[in-house]
């Protein structure tokens, strides 16, 4: 079980409870605004970019090359970006801060 | 913050996949209170579609179609979904629509989101022909894994070479199918995209053991033994258990027309996703709309632009001034490669998509 928290273009903090599949899913099961999954899950369309609190990076690890090649598109990634369909959710994850990209 | 009175209203939404489900979400977030209801004619609940051309045909368990949220998720944002409900006409005068078994439903607001239908090419025995699918629906993928029946060295025909067709190609190649693309023009993807981009995907695809032949223009599909022969105008003949039809689509706009809005190469709406009709919006596949970073009305095909148009509408169904401006893009993912593709507008887009 981890409990993740996102904090969306509007300031809101939502805090969510998971314990399977993936942080995009549970965003979008719960009606986050700016995660979409538009392709479902498989890295290929990019809107579910979130920025990673920094000291949280350890928890999540960094963006695999091919999120990075997805990212490249985006004017707004950095390096705590990552795709949170590929953050799978497990109790390493807990007490995550997510900050939903613009 | 908002008129309250104004978000409280009855919503209808026509069509519940990428657009019609993101819009219901979307409006309870910018604060609607009032009903949500959507209709569909399909009885699934609302699944993804871009997995349907690859990972829905290669993956070996018996899953179905991943559903865009859960019947939980719909129950809990009080959204009322009809599903496998068709519609039959609007009313703009009374603000109704009339389903099929002629009951009616009163609005406030109205959304088509009909998306559009698979083409069905004039082939001469097409219609007798055996197992022959489009690509579009849970049930299509369903007919396509089916007629696999578990038996990997099936002959597949894929007639059409646009993303659609090279999508499934690939995918039933993965699978261990012998696929034969057959494409009429000269080069695959020559509506959309540059010879370059053209010969890249030709030769992955030939790399990677498909048959992709250009300038077969079928002309009809004989059946001999349980088997289809696919003829083509050279006189060429190709064998094939299954045939795939991806010629493209047709806007469901009749819907629309019936009702008197205006169309043209699709559902034209304005920047904020209105119909010619102050109380409808229309979004997703279906509609026409302006982009300003080309300045001109344009059609999309893509979930993105269905997902873009829905925040719009929600938005603007709200109360709030919105414009739709996104940059239009698309993805496709075929054997291990994945495509980011920008498009750029030097076609003539109206032409471009009634060839």
């Amino acid at each position: 079980m981890a409990k993740i928290t996102f904090i969306t273009s509007d300031d809101d903090t939502i805090i969510l409870e998971g314990t399977s599949g993936s942080v995009m899913e549970l965003a979008v099961e719960h009606n986050v605004k700016g995660i979409d999954g538009n392709c479902g899950g498989v890295c290929s369309c990019a809107t579910c970019h979130v920025h990673v609190k920094p000291e949280d990076m350890e928890k999540t690890g960094q963006a695999s090359v091919i999120e990075t090649d997805m990212l490249e598109l985006d004017d707004n990634a950095d390096k705590f970006s990552r795709l949170c369909c590929q953050l799978e959710i497990s109790d390493e994850l807990d007490g995550v801060e997510l900050t939903v990209a613009k | 913050m908002f008129d309250n009175d104004k978000n409280k209203g009855i919503c209808v939404a026509i069509g519940a996949s990428h657009a019609g489900v993101n819009l219901a979400f979307a409006l309870r977030r910018e604060g609607w209170e009032g009903q949500i209801i959507l209709y569909d004619a399909d009885p699934e609940l609302p699944y993804y579609r871009p997995p349907m051309s690859k990972t829905y045909l290669t993956n070996e368990e018996d899953v179905s179609v991943k559903p865009l949220k859960s019947a939980e998720s719909y129950e809990r944002n009080n959204i009322q979904l009809n599903l496998g409900i068709k519609v039959a006409s609007i009313d703009c005068k009374a603000k109704k629509i009339v389903l099929e078994d002629g009951s009616t439903q009163t609005y406030n607001k109205l959304v088509l989101a009909i998306g559009a239908r698979p083409l069905v090419p004039t082939i001469t025995g097409l219609a007798n022909a055996k197992n022959v699918f489009p690509l579009r629906t849970a049930a299509d993928v369903e007919g396509i894994r089916n007629s696999l029946g578990g038996i990997p060295e099936k002959k597949v025909v894929v007639i059409g070479g646009g993303y659609i067709g090279l999508e499934i190609a690939a995918s039933l190649k993965k699978v261990g199918a012998y696929v034969t693309v057959l494409e009429r023009e000269q080069r695959i993807l020559a509506r959309i995209t540059a010879p370059e981009m053209s010969n890249f995907f030709h030769e992955l695809h030939k790399d990677n053991g498909v048959d992709v032949l250009t300038g077969k223009n079928v002309t009809s599909i004989e059946v001999d033994n349980a088997i289809n022969k696919v003829v083509c105008s050279d006189s060429s003949i190709y064998l094939a258990d299954i045939i795939i039809i991806g010629v493209g689509i047709r806007v469901n706009t009749e819907l629309a027309e019936k009702a008197g809005l205006t169309i043209e190469n699709g559902i034209k709406v304005d920047s904020a996703t209105r119909t010619s009709d102050k109380n409808i919006y229309s979004i997703g596949d279906c509609t026409f709309h302006h982009n300003p970073h080309y300045d001109k009305y344009i059609r999309l095909e893509s979930v993105q632009n269905a997902v873009d148009q829905a925040k719009v509408a929600a938005a603007s169904i709200c109360g709030k001034e919105v414009v739709y401006d996104a940059i239009p893009w698309f993805w496709s993912d075929q054997y291990d490669v994945k495509l980011q593709i920008m498009i750029s507008f030097r076609l003539h887009f109206s032409q471009a998509h009634n060839s």
